[in-house]
Parts: C-alpha cells; sequence; structure tokens
C-alpha cells in the first residue's frame, strides 16, 4: 500500500476552512518565517478517508478478532463508554479553567468524574488515597517510584535499592532506576514459579528502599506468601509496591491493601476495559496508605461539607506535577462508567470469569503443549513451545500459524524465566464457543508441528505482508518517508 | 450490566474441564486471612442510566464558555472525519503492534506520522509519541543527559511553567541542576543565557512561541550552544510551525512538544500527545516506540517496531527511559488532521489565528488603562496588562460567557495584573469585538 | 567454529588479543550467536581510559543488547569503524573483521585472570 504522501497532489485540498473576517494587517516578519512550506499532504477528504479506512482494514482488534495476548487484558470495551467521553461538556472542556478564580465551580462535573473514580478505585484496592494524574502504567510506576524516594528522603532514611522478581515486568526496573533507584533482581523459585520468601529474605536488608511485586505474577500464579513479604519489607521500613497489570485476575477476590501493600498503579485500560488504542493511551492511577497520602502528586481534588469539589495544590511534602493536568481524563471518565455499569457484583464476575476462561484453555491444551506449571492458574496461563521444538518449531512460530487462523497470538517470549512461552489471557468477555475454536487451532498446529512443519515456518500466509525483516530494519532505519 | 458471554451451563462444562467442583476452588491460592475485608461498591446500571448519569454530570461543565484561554493548550477546529476515522475499531481495539503482520495499519499511520512531525519540524526522526508535551521535554533532557555525559540544564522562563514544575518533580531524585534564566521583553534574555552556558551544560530548554505567545529566532543561542557541545532543545506548538522557521532551520538538535492543537479535543487535560523529533545522530538516544519501514520474506514493504533494543524491556534498568506504551491513538488524530488540512490548510489555520489574534490585540488596546504588551512580536497569544487584578478580572468575565484568558499571576510572581489571551480560528471577530467590549466594562467598573 | 588459542576470554565472552603493551578486544563465537543479527556498536571514545571489568560500549542486535565489559584496563586506541556500516561482520567473523576497539597502556599481567581457549570452552559449556 502506498504511503500517504506519495498520494498527494499538488494544490489539492481536503478541508474548508471559514475565510478571515479580520483584517490582515500584520505579518510574520521574514526573520522568523520558515523558508519552505512544511511538505504535508495535499489530499481531498474522500482520499484521506480511503486511506484511512484501507489501514484500518489492515489491522486486527478485539473487535475484529480474539486477541490473548498475555498481560494485555485485550477485553471489550464498551461502545457506551466513547459516546459519554464525546460528550462536549467533557470533550470541549479547557483543563485550565478550574485554575481560574473560583474556576472550580465551572469543572464540577469533570471534578466530580475523578474524585469519585479515585474512591472507588481506594475500594476495590483496599488503599487509603488515589491519584489518576499517571498516564499510562509505566508512568504510575515511576510516579510510584518518585513516591518512595519523596517518603524515605522525609524520613531521612538512606536507602537506595529496589528489589524486584525476575518475573516481573520488563517496565519496572527501568521505572525504578529512572527515579534514582539501583535495582537487585530477586530469582523466582524454579519449583513454585513464585518469589521465595528465604531468597528475599537474604538480600533484604536497610539499604532496601522497596520492593516491586506483582501478584499474581507473569506466569500467572498467585503467591501466597504474600504476608510474609510484607511482614519483612515493613521490618526494614522497606515500600511494598503493587504493579496492577494483572488486577482483572482478583477483583473482590484480593485487595492489595488489606494485605499491606503501600502503593499499587493499575492500568484503567487494561482491568477497566478503555481501549488500548492501539498502543495508547492508557492511564495508570496510584493509590497508597495513609503514609504516603502527602506525598501524593499535586493537585488533589477534595471534597468540601456542601458536596462541591475543589482542586487543591496545598501539600508541602508534595513531589509535585507529574503531568501537565489531571490525569488522561477522558480514559478516566470511561473507566469510572464502566464500573458504574458493573457494580461490585459485576467486577467480581469479570475477575470470576477471566480466571475461568484462563484455566479452561490451560486444561484444554495440557495434552499438546508443555505446561510449566500445571495448576491452577490466574486470569492468564503460560505454555511452552518444549515439545514443539525437537520438530524446529518455535513459540513464534506457532505464533504466526494463529494469525493464519484468524487469532491475535498470545504474548510470546515472555516471561522471560520460561523457554519458549506463550501467556495467554483470554479475558472474561469472551465466550466458550471463541475459546474452543482457538483451542482446536492450538492443537492443530502442533499436530502440523509434527507432520508439516515447514508449512509452520512459512506462515503467515493469509496477511497483507510476511515476516518482515527486522535486522534490515534496525540497520537502515528507514523511520521517515523522503523518498 | 455485564459484558460476560457465558451461560451458567457453559461455565458448568468449563469447570469440569478444569476439574474442579465451583468458581472458588480456582481462587484457592489466596489465603482466607487475605480476602477483601470489605468491598463496598455500588450496585451496577443499565447503559442507558449510565449515560443519563454522565449527561448531567457534562452539563455542569462550563464547557460553553467563549474561550480565549491557551497557555499551551488550545481550541481548535477538529475536522469531522478526524472522529469518524479514529473511530474506526480496528484501530481502537489493538494494542501496540508486537505483531507485524496483524498491525500493518497503525504501523503504516505511525510511520507516516513520523514523517509529518519531521516535515513539520524540520529534523531527520521522530517517535510514536510520548505521554503529553511536558513529558516529551523532560525525555528530551534525559537525552541531552545520556548524550553528553554532562548533568546541568539552562531553562529559559518563557518554557511553559507547567512543563518546568515538572521538570524538577522528575528529577527530584537524580542529581540534574537546573539554572532558569529570565525573558526580557518577552524574549530569551540572551546576555544570561550566553553567562548561564558553560562546559558542563547538557541542554539548553527554549520554546517558541513561548509561554507569552512570542515569537523569537533562538539560532544565535544554538549556535553558541554548540560551540561547547550542550543540545539544543525547543519545545514547539505545531499549528505555528506551518508558518514559522523550524527547529531544523535554529539548529536545534531535538524538537518536542503538546500535540493537542492537531486534531485532539481538550478533554480536561488528556489524553493529549508529546511529540518528539531530533537530529539522525540522537536516535538510539530516543525513548519510546519507533516505527521502521522495511521488506518481508518475498520482498514486499511492511512495517515493524524497530530499535527496541534501546527501549526499557530489554534494556530493562539500563534504558534512558521507562516508556513503553504512548498515545498512539493520538498519534494517529494527529497524522488525520495534518492529513486533512495538509499544507496549504494548515498554514491557513495558523494564519487564521494570527491575524484574529492580531486583532484582538488591536481592539483590547483601544481600552481604556489596558495594555497590550507589544515588545515583541506574538502569534497568536499575547500579554494584556489590566488595571485590576487578573483573576478578578476574569471571575467577572465568566459572567458575561467568556473564559476571557489565563491571569499570569499564577505561576509568575508579580505579574497579578497580567492576562494571557489566545485567539483561534474557532473566535469570530463579532466574538473579538463581545470580548474587547466585556473587557472594558468589567475593568472600568 | 574452533575458540582461537592465542587469545585471552573473560567471563563476560569477550576476546582479547594481548601484544606488548597493546590489545586487541572483540565478542566471541558465542556471544555472537546468543546476541543474533548485530545491528549496531556504541563503542568507547577513543582516547578515554576503561577500567578492567568496566563498562565500553553496548552491542545491538534485532532484539537484544549487550553491555560490552573490557577485559583488560587501558586507554582506547581506535575502534572498528567498519562496524560502523557492517555490524554484521561481527557474527560472521567475530575474531578477525569483527574486532571492537583496540587498547594502549595496557598491563599484560592483569591478563593472568582471563581465560584461555580451552579454559573458555569448558565455561561455556558449563552453561554459566
Amino acid at each position: 500500500m502506498q504511503i500517504i504522501f506519495e498520494k498527494s497532489v499538488p494544490e489539492r485540498h481536503g478541508v474548508s476552512l471559514p475565510c478571515s473576517d479580520v483584517p490582515a494587517r500584520h505579518t510574520v516578519a521574514e526573520k522568523y518565517r520558515r523558508k519552505t512550506d512544511a511538505a504535508l499532504c495535499e489530499l481531498s477528504e474522500l482520499d484521506v478517508v480511503r486511506h484511512f479506512t484501507a489501514l484500518s482494514r489492515r489491522n486486527y482488534g478485539v473487535d475484529t478478532n480474539f486477541y490473548p495476548l498475555g498481560s494485555c487484558t485485550m477485553k471489550y470495551n464498551p461502545k457506551i463508554t466513547e459516546k459519554i467521553a464525546g460528550l462536549t461538556g467533557f470533550s470541549a472542556l479547557h483543563p485550565l479553567l478550574p485554575q481560574l478564580r473560583r474556576g472550580g465551580m465551572l469543572t464540577q462535573g469533570a471534578l466530580a468524574v475523578l474524585y469519585e473514580l479515585e474512591q472507588l478505585l481506594c475500594e476495590i484496592l483496599g488503599m487509603d488515597a488515589f491519584t489518576v494524574h499517571p498516564l499510562a502504567g509505566a508512568h504510575g510506576e515511576l510516579t510510584g517510584m518518585m513516591l518512595i524516594a519523596a517518603y524515605h528522603r522525609d524520613k531521612g532514611n538512606r536507602k537506595t535499592e529496589i528489589l524486584i522478581p525476575d518475573e516481573a515486568h520488563g517496565t519496572n526496573p527501568s521505572s525504578a532506576a529512572i527515579a534514582g533507584f539501583s535495582v537487585r533482581s530477586v530469582p523466582t523459585d524454579p519449583d513454585t514459579g513464585v518469589l521465595d520468601t528465604n531468597t528475599l529474605e537474604a538480600m533484604i536488608g536497610e539499604q532496601t528502599a522497596g520492593i516491586m511485586m506483582t501478584n499474581p505474577n507473569t506466569l500467572g500464579l498467585f503467591n501466597p506468601q504474600i504476608a510474609r513479604i510484607a511482614e519483612l519489607a515493613h521490618r526494614y521500613d522497606a515500600q511494598l509496591y503493587y504493579d496492577g497489570a494483572n488486577l482483572n485476575a482478583i477483583l473482590g477476590k484480593f485487595r492489595p491493601g488489606d494485605a499491606d501493600f503501600d502503593i499499587v498503579h493499575v492500568n484503567l485500560h487494561k482491568t477497566f476495559a478503555t481501549p488500548h488504542g492501539g498502543g495508547g493511551p492508557g492511564a495508570g492511577p496510584v493509590g497508597v496508605r495513609k503514609h504516603l497520602e502527602p506525598f501524593l502528586p499535586v493537585s488533589r481534588i477534595t471534597k468540601r461539607t456542601d458536596n462541591t469539589y475543589a482542586l487543591n495544590y496545598d501539600f508541602p511534602k508534595s513531589i509535585g506535577y507529574i503531568a501537565p493536568f489531571y490525569g488522561n481524563f477522558a480514559v478516566c471518565l470511561k473507566a469510572y462508567a464502566y464500573i458504574l455499569m458493573l457494580g461490585g457484583k459485576g467486577l467480581i464476575e469479570a475477575s470470576e470469569n477471566a480466571v475461568l476462561n484462563a484455566n479452561y484453555v490451560m486444561h484444554s491444551l495440557k495434552n499438546d503443549y508443555h505446561i510449566p506449571y500445571l495448576k491452577t492458574c490466574m486470569h492468564e496461563c503460560v505454555v511452552s513451545a518444549k515439545n514443539q521444538m525437537k520438530h524446529g518449531i518455535h513459540a513464534i512460530d506457532i505464533a504466526k500459524a494463529l494469525i493464519d487462523r484468524g487469532f491475535h497470538p498470545p504474548t510470546v517470549y515472555f516471561p522471560l524465566i520460561i523457554k519458549e512461552t506463550m501467556m495467554i489471557e483470554p479475558t472474561e468477555t469472551e465466550s466458550k464457543e471463541t475459546l474452543d475454536a482457538f483451542i482446536i487451532a492450538m492443537k492443530e498446529i502442533a499436530a502440523a508441528a509434527k507432520e508439516t512443519p515447514d508449512a509452520l515456518h512459512a506462515a503467515p500466509q493469509t496477511t497483507p505482508v510476511g515476516r518482515l525483516d527486522e535486522t534490515k530494519a534496525a540497520k537502515d532505519m528507514d523511520v521517515n518517508f523522503t523518498g | 450490566m455485564s459484558y460476560i458471554a457465558n451461560t451458567d451451563l457453559q461455565r458448568r462444562q468449563m469447570l469440569a474441564t478444569c476439574g474442579v467442583k465451583s468458581i472458588g476452588d480456582l481462587f484457592a491460592d489466596i489465603p482466607e486471612s487475605l480476602r477483601p475485608r470489605s468491598f463496598r461498591l455500588p450496585q451496577g446500571r443499565s447503559e442507558l442510566e449510565t449515560f443519563a448519569y454522565f449527561e448531567k454530570l457534562a452539563n455542569q461543565n462550563y464547557s460553553h464558555l467563549t474561550c480565549f484561554v491557551g497557555g499551551g493548550f488550545y481550541d481548535h477546529f477538529i475536522p469531522a472525519a478526524v472522529d469518524a476515522l479514529v473511530s474506526r475499531s480496528e484501530f481502537y481495539t489493538a494494542y501496540t503492534p508486537y505483531q507485524p503482520e496483524l498491525s500493518q495499519g497503525m504501523l503504516q499511520a505511525i510511520y507516516e506520522y513520523q514523517t509529518g512531525i519531521c516535515r513539520l519540524t524540520g529534523l531527520d526522526v521522530s517517535n510514536a509519541s510520548l505521554y503529553d508535551g511536558g513529558t516529551a521535554l523532560y525525555e528530551a533532557c534525559q537525552m541531552a543527559v545520556s548524550a553528553t555525559g554532562r548533568r546541568k540544564v539552562i531553562m529559559d522562563g518563557g518554557v511553559n511553567p507547567i512543563y518546568r514544575k515538572m521538570l524538577y518533580s522528575y528529577t527530584a531524585n537524580l542529581s540534574i541542576e537546573f539554572v532558569e534564566t529570565p525573558v526580557v521583553h518577552g524574549q530569551s534574555d540572551r546576555n544570561r543565557v550566553f553567562e548561564a552556558l558553560d562546559g558542563r551544560t547538557a541542554a539548553v530548554l527554549l520554546q517558541n512561541p513561548n509561554f507569552f505567545g512570542v515569537i523569537d529566532d533562538h539560532s544565535d543561542i544554538v549556535k553558541k550552544a554548540h560551540e561547547l557541545g550542550i543540545i539544543a532543545i525547543q519545545s514547539v506548538y505545531p499549528v505555528a510551525l506551518s508558518l514559522l522557521k523550524t527547529p531544523g532551520e535554529q539548529g536545534f538538535d531535538i524538537a518536542t512538544g503538546e500535540g493537542q492543537s492537531l486534531g485532539i479535543p481538550l478533554s480536561f487535560g488528556g489524553p493529549y500527545l508529546g511529540f518528539i523529533a531530533a537530529k539522525k545522530a540522537l536516535v538510539r538516544k530516543m525513548p519510546g516506540r519507533i516505527v521502521a519501514r522495511t521488506v518481508d520474506t518475498a520482498g514486499r514493504s511492511g512495517f515493524v517496531l524497530s530499535l527496541q533494543a534501546r527501549e526499557q524491556h530489554i534494556r530493562r534498568e539500563k534504558a534512558t527511559s521507562n516508556i513503553c506504551t504512548n498515545e498512539a491513538l493520538c498519534a494517529l488524530r494527529a497524522h488525520l488532521y495534518l492529513s486533512l488540512l495538509g499544507r496549504e490548510g494548515l498554514k491557513s489555520v495558523a494564519q487564521l489565528c494570527f491575524d484574529k489574534a492580531h486583532y484582538a490585540k488591536e481592539r483590547i488596546k483601544t481600552i481604556p488603562g489596558v495594555k497590550v504588551m507589544e515588545s515583541s512580536p506574538t502569534f497568536n497569544e499575547f500579554t494584556v496588562k489590566l488595571p485590576i487584578d487578573a483573576g478578578e478580572c476574569v471571575g467577572r468575565m465568566v459572567e458575561l460567557g467568556f473564559a476571557a484568558g489565563f491571569p499570569l499571576g499564577r505561576y509568575y510572581p508579580g505579574m497579578e495584573n497580567y492576562l494571557l489571551v489566545a485567539v483561534t480560528e474557532k473566535r469570530t471577530k463579532y466574538e473579538i469585538g463581545q470580548l474587547a467590549e466585556a473587557l472594558e466594562a468589567v475593568t472600568c467598573r | 567454529m574452533t575458540t582461537p588459542t592465542n587469545l585471552k576470554y573473560s567471563k563476560t565472552h569477550e576476546w582479547v588479543k594481548i601484544e606488548g603493551t597493546d590489545a586487541t578486544v572483540g565478542i566471541t563465537q558465542h556471544a555472537q550467536e546468543a546476541l543474533g543479527d548485530i545491528t549496531f556498536v556504541d563503542f568507547p571514545k577513543t582516547g578515554t581510559n576503561v577500567k578492567k571489568e568496566g563498562s565500553a560500549g553496548v552491542i545491538e542486535s534485532v532484539k537484544a543488547a549487550s553491555d560490552i565489559y573490557s577485559p583488560l584496563a587501558g586507554k582506547v586506541a581506535e575502534i572498528n569503524e567498519g562496524l560502523e556500516t557492517a555490524p554484521e561482520s561481527i557474527n560472521s567473523d567475530p575474531y578477525g573483521s569483527g574486532w571492537i576497539f583496540k587498547l594502549t597502556n595496557i598491563n599484560a599481567a592483569e591478563a593472568a585472570g582471563l581465560m584461555d581457549a580451552a579454559a573458555y570452552d569448558a565455561f561455556v559449556e558449563s552453561g554459566k
């Protein structure tokens, strides 16, 4: 398919703009002007519509295909939330309005959304306070690390190190490092697939500022030793951080706050069904227990006794501004609507069905694929292509063969601690029929691995392009169309 | 309301396959002692009830005020085709394109977006997007620190004060020293900037147009910075770039900015779009995803996420940024907007903004006691000195239906009587006239 | 490919060829295989001093990035500019045209702690 710039026709116009109704008595002085026009497209509106419609047809989404991408919670995104975010009262609201004098009164509806969402998240996670400012999951992690640093600085603690289990999300170590900490990796116990408390005990010390945990972890396993881990952390005043990437497994079943986690982040775009947008925007609100509340970023929203909402900046210990305004508002709005629609009961059902779907897939595949930890999993299961490797078939080949059978592949080669992994997260919104079709496809592929492995190496065949040369991409670095 | 498809019968069949009796058995790993102490949430509600509730909340917001507030975030026109195409759920229900064969649409769109950003800024490479203009500026700073091995950053007082606050927050635990240089007559104070630049400096951060709406040519600062091995970074307003000297033409190494003005609704502060572009030599220091064009096994052209080795999931604690997923859908909006407006259209938008803002200046300066600051040229935003407190003035203007501007005293102590007024192509001559009349009534009362 | 016997090896999979007070450094056959198709080398700056086991650049492949650790202390005298356009030389000829940088002012006595070819092969075999 042609690049849009190749379709450009000189002097063709797209959108029409109003004629100027004011006199043009001034011009930008020559010394401040650009020398040549920016070479943007020159296309009609229909040209543009056709181009982007064609592009959209070269893309899989949850709405087009089953998308069991592990760790990403690709559940159905209700359409009503898009309509709500499109209401002019929200979409056309300037973020500086509440910063005008008495401006809070101009944005009561929007402040209500954020405040009430924070309250609901507190209850869902068992935390004391929340901020909705972080703009993505990784941004939430960074915020959490900044909170830990601020807490220890305030107490005069000299702590420099964050401990992170090796089954954690790859972003965790970089989030800790970027906040100024050194990072030590804690090995997973290969027998149980979860962090071993004895190993942790040997590594933790006065230097430990915090521990970043994902529970259930990236193997889809819940660590039942979590109370002991919390006790160990707090013995050294290390802050226990909960990466909420896998929250979809435990709604109403487990709350990090009840297990003495000090900080959590949640991915609204995962658990609370806001669209992933082809890679964002997401939102990564952060919750804390009481002792960390003074450090939360500003502004904070408070509810006055007359039931009105106000922005409050007067938190001298705050880590300050981490976002220009109040978080990714439209994303928060969609998540709030989703939580209200499901209610407490609906959220519990979501987790129950997510966990059931994952276990059903895992048990249905156990005769065809190696399952490194064949015990009850949470909302996702990890299977390995170990059995297929002897036929020269790797996880990536299975992924590509799934594409030809109409499925988005699972996450492959993650977590790193298992070889040839495929991490399958079906989510609760998928029906048994869809799961069965996926299971059949996986079984067919396992059979083909034995009988016709070459055919699998050639997959995918049904897509606009086949396997792409990533080495060439990295060497040539053609990242800007100049042709 | 629930979005679960399976029936009780299906659930029983599935439980049997798993070899357990009940759903509760699947959660046996969670110790009883750790079960929720409470889970008091409202009852679920239907789509109809939910929508009615949110309509009511939306109506409590004063989004109908005639908007002259800018401050880096602008009330621009968004063509209907932007909304229509960004609503294709093949785009918005997808995730990061890890499987390129299934994601050629989004990957190509991002490649084209990167190209558009390069063409606007006059630089060589761009990435797939960052969170917002402030985090983009922070990431650019980190690129400079990493590239130079130095830890001092010079920051111009005309850089958006919100962004400056963000930079201080992000670097609180890192030993990075900031030196702020003042603005004089609306532009960067050359003497003070030149004084501050030295061999220990990693980066100099400037903004064009700056927070006061003033336009400048920073070529002289960039030249001096380069003599000292300093990375020069400019934060820019993308609509203005269709008219103004580009960061590339001024010699900047990195350009960043807020992409909200490119077809993204104001939405009370987000989601927005941080964009970044740089000279080719800095590409491996660039944070976030980058899409590259390559070929498949049959020689067909296609697109992949590239240069992933520098990213957080591979470099882990050694990565220069922890950014992974970003604002792809907002980048898609910006690309759609730029494609629909096109070469002439974006220039027309910028010219309309410029002309209307200058008309507003002329109208406002005739008000007795009100002074328009005119010592330096401006684009679509300008500073007005009022005879009364600007915050008080804006409060009264709301009653007359205007969001009249942003009082500068909030971020610049001593400027309590100064108001920052922004004008976009959406404002009409009539509305500008009404604003001037209302301002006169409020300030002369 | 046999492991050259005229070189010394580090546990982080670099090789070093010592000639008086000069040395040439590269990565081993085993290391290049583990990295896969190499796309970029971030060299240490010529003229800078590197420490023994200190970071001396980064090698990137499509899906991985690996630090280069200098097997010996010394001053970086030269980098292999040919790798800027043909980083794949490290894959095809790791002990020859795929060399990465040269050091001067080394102390050959420091090489005592490095492995010879047989010891390195055993080390790789042991899977550490």
